[in-house]
């Protein structure tokens, strides 16, 4: 049994970022990864951050992870990868993990789930053969194995997974035919949609795939317009010669360790779906239990790492590491970065989400 | 979020011309100027900082929008690799008799070489003249974001905003 303070399961921002904070104030803190390598997402993540400078603005996702990763380390944070968090038990004070061949337990006074997000499915006739994939998994192939899944890409999606997930392919070489996205307007941000359409992609809204086809795997996708309630058009079908079939359809929060140990869940769309009930100091229902970045609702990085930070914040508080006053300072702080990043068109959904979430639990 | 933007990815000329980040015909006749193609609230704001001249002010509110002074700007570029939008471009309409210069961010490979001829292209992807690249800025400091200035006809220098190479020009 490894005994610690604080024990977090997912190496991604918010994990970091919490481990980073509390390591930092002199919590014994031990992060752990099922990945061979940290930064959960990030690793994948080639291109430049929006922001303020506090979220690492400019800076490339890749880059972010590995900064995070030596200053964590500088704090005395122990890390533990290929790490594979299975259970969670005892009211969420022991962990069940799994290091290479070895069973292990861990018992903390302390639990952070930053475990993420996975890509939502969408299912089309032909959407089981080889070549359709999601576009998370396509930006893995490609930016951290190098490997092309194809050379003629139908991307299905336009929020910012879509569009810079395309942005990529097209760097790797590979032509993208098009964009679609069944919603009559672009999700995702403006900019991202403008690179993709100079680089000659189209973007087609209001369409959404209708039939993937081939001979053991694709080589068309069928494309199809959609009326004003979403209802395919009849006869507005057009094919695309294309060997792979990208689907950017939104994530979900991975709550499988939430759901284990008992949490309480509130259905948010605006945030992913069924999503951990949690106060703003980020603790579930179940105390102890933090949740903290996508798996506490799917926003952007610069949000997980935030969050991470006021769990951090928060534990270094319970455990006495920082006084009352001085946590109040700092979560005063990240609390108004984070109302800064959730204004404007694409803020204000997420926070009337995450106002719901915290009202439940209030 | 502007209508042309959300439906086609593509800002409208009529879009840009109430963009605060657009600097004035007479401006951009007298030499280099930073263009900011960033029209939606978006919360980002590393190009008010980075400018050396303090020509950018995106204000209190991180999500406002971009203001340019074009009065400040000395068109140096340095705001373009700096945008993770990639939305900013550099645009000189003196740089001669028949040709405008216009800088663009670039992230693709192989990177052009000065002296090679490629097709201006616009902001849906459609090759509309031939350009030059006159010169190539990849310092380290631009953190693998090139840019690229292009030598275009002097009518097309605010549809020019990417470029592809020529075959045989490899």
């Amino acid at each position: 049994m490894i005994e610690t303070e604080f024990a977090v399961v997912g190496a991604g921002p918010a994990g970091l970022s919490a481990a980073l904070e509390a390591g930092r104030a002199g919590v014994q803190t031990l992060l752990m990864d099922d990945n061979q390598a940290p930064g959960g997402q990030l690793v994948k993540q080639i291109h430049k951050f929006f922001g303020s400078k506090e979220h690492w603005a400019s800076e490339r996702g890749i880059d972010i992870g590995d900064k995070l990763l030596v200053q964590a380390q500088k704090a005395g944070v122990r890390v533990m990868l290929d790490t594979v968090v299975w259970g969670i038990f005892n009211g969420g004070k022991i962990l069940a993990i799994k290091q290479g061949d070895r069973n292990r337990q861990v018992l903390a006074q302390k639990i952070l789930l930053a475990t993420g997000a996975s890509e939502n499915p969408l299912a089309f006739p032909g959407w089981t053969l080889p070549g359709v994939l999601g576009a998370g998994a396509a930006q893995t192939l490609v930016n951290l194995h190098r490997v092309l899944p194809g050379t003629r890409v139908l991307m299905v999606g336009a929020g910012n997974v879509g569009l810079i997930v395309a942005y990529q392919l097209l760097q790797a070489g590979a032509r993208v035919v098009a964009v679609v996205e069944a919603l009559p307007t672009i999700g995702g941000y403006g900019v991202h949609a403008s690179k993709i359409r100079r680089m000659g992609v189209p973007i087609l809204t209001g369409h959404t795939v209708k039939e993937a086809s081939g001979n053991a795997e694709v080589e068309r996708a069928t494309v199809v317009r959609l009326d004003d309630r979403g209802a395919p058009l009849p006869g507005a079908e057009r094919e695309f010669e294309v060997d792979t079939i990208c689907i950017a359809v939104g994530l979900h929060p991975l709550a499988e360790l939430a759901w284990i140990c008992g949490c309480q869940f509130a259905y948010i769309p605006e945030l992913g779906g069924h999503v951990p009930v949690h106060a703003e100091n980020m603790e579930t229902t179940v105390p102890g239990v933090y949740v903290a970045g996508d798996v506490a609702g799917i926003e952007e990085a610069t949000v997980a790492m935030e969050e991470g930070r006021l769990t951090g914040v928060d534990v270094a508080r319970c455990l006495g590491y920082i006084s009352d006053r001085r946590a109040e300072t700092l979560r005063g702080e990240i609390q108004a970065r984070i109302e800064l990043i959730r204004t404007g068109p694409f803020g204000d959904a997420l926070k009337e989400g995450k106002e719901k979430l915290i009202e439940r639990r209030g | 979020m502007r209508e042309s933007l959300s439906k086609t990815g593509v800002l409208t000329k009529e879009d840009l011309a109430q963009s605060p980040g657009v600097p004035s015909e007479e401006r951009m006749e007298k030499g280099p100027v930073a263009y900011i193609e960033c029209m939606e609230e978006i919360p980002c704001d590393p190009c008010q900082y980075v400018c050396p001249k303090g020509a950018i002010t995106v204000g209190k509110q991180i999500i406002e929008l971009p203001v340019l002074d074009e009065q400040k700007c000395d068109g140096c570029g340095i705001c373009i690799p700096i945008c993770p939008g990639l939305a900013i471009f550099v645009v000189d309409k003196g740089y001669s008799d028949r040709e405008a210069l216009v800088g663009v961010p670039y992230e693709m490979l192989p990177l052009p070489k000065a002296g090679m001829k490629v097709h201006g292209v616009d902001r849906e992807g459609k090759a509309v003249c031939e350009a030059r690249v006159v010169k190539l800025l990849n310092p380290k400091k631009f953190d693998r974001t090139a840019l690229v200035y292009l030598a275009v006809p002097k009518e097309l220098a605010l549809d020019v905003r990417h470029f592809t190479v020529m075959e045989g020009e490899e």
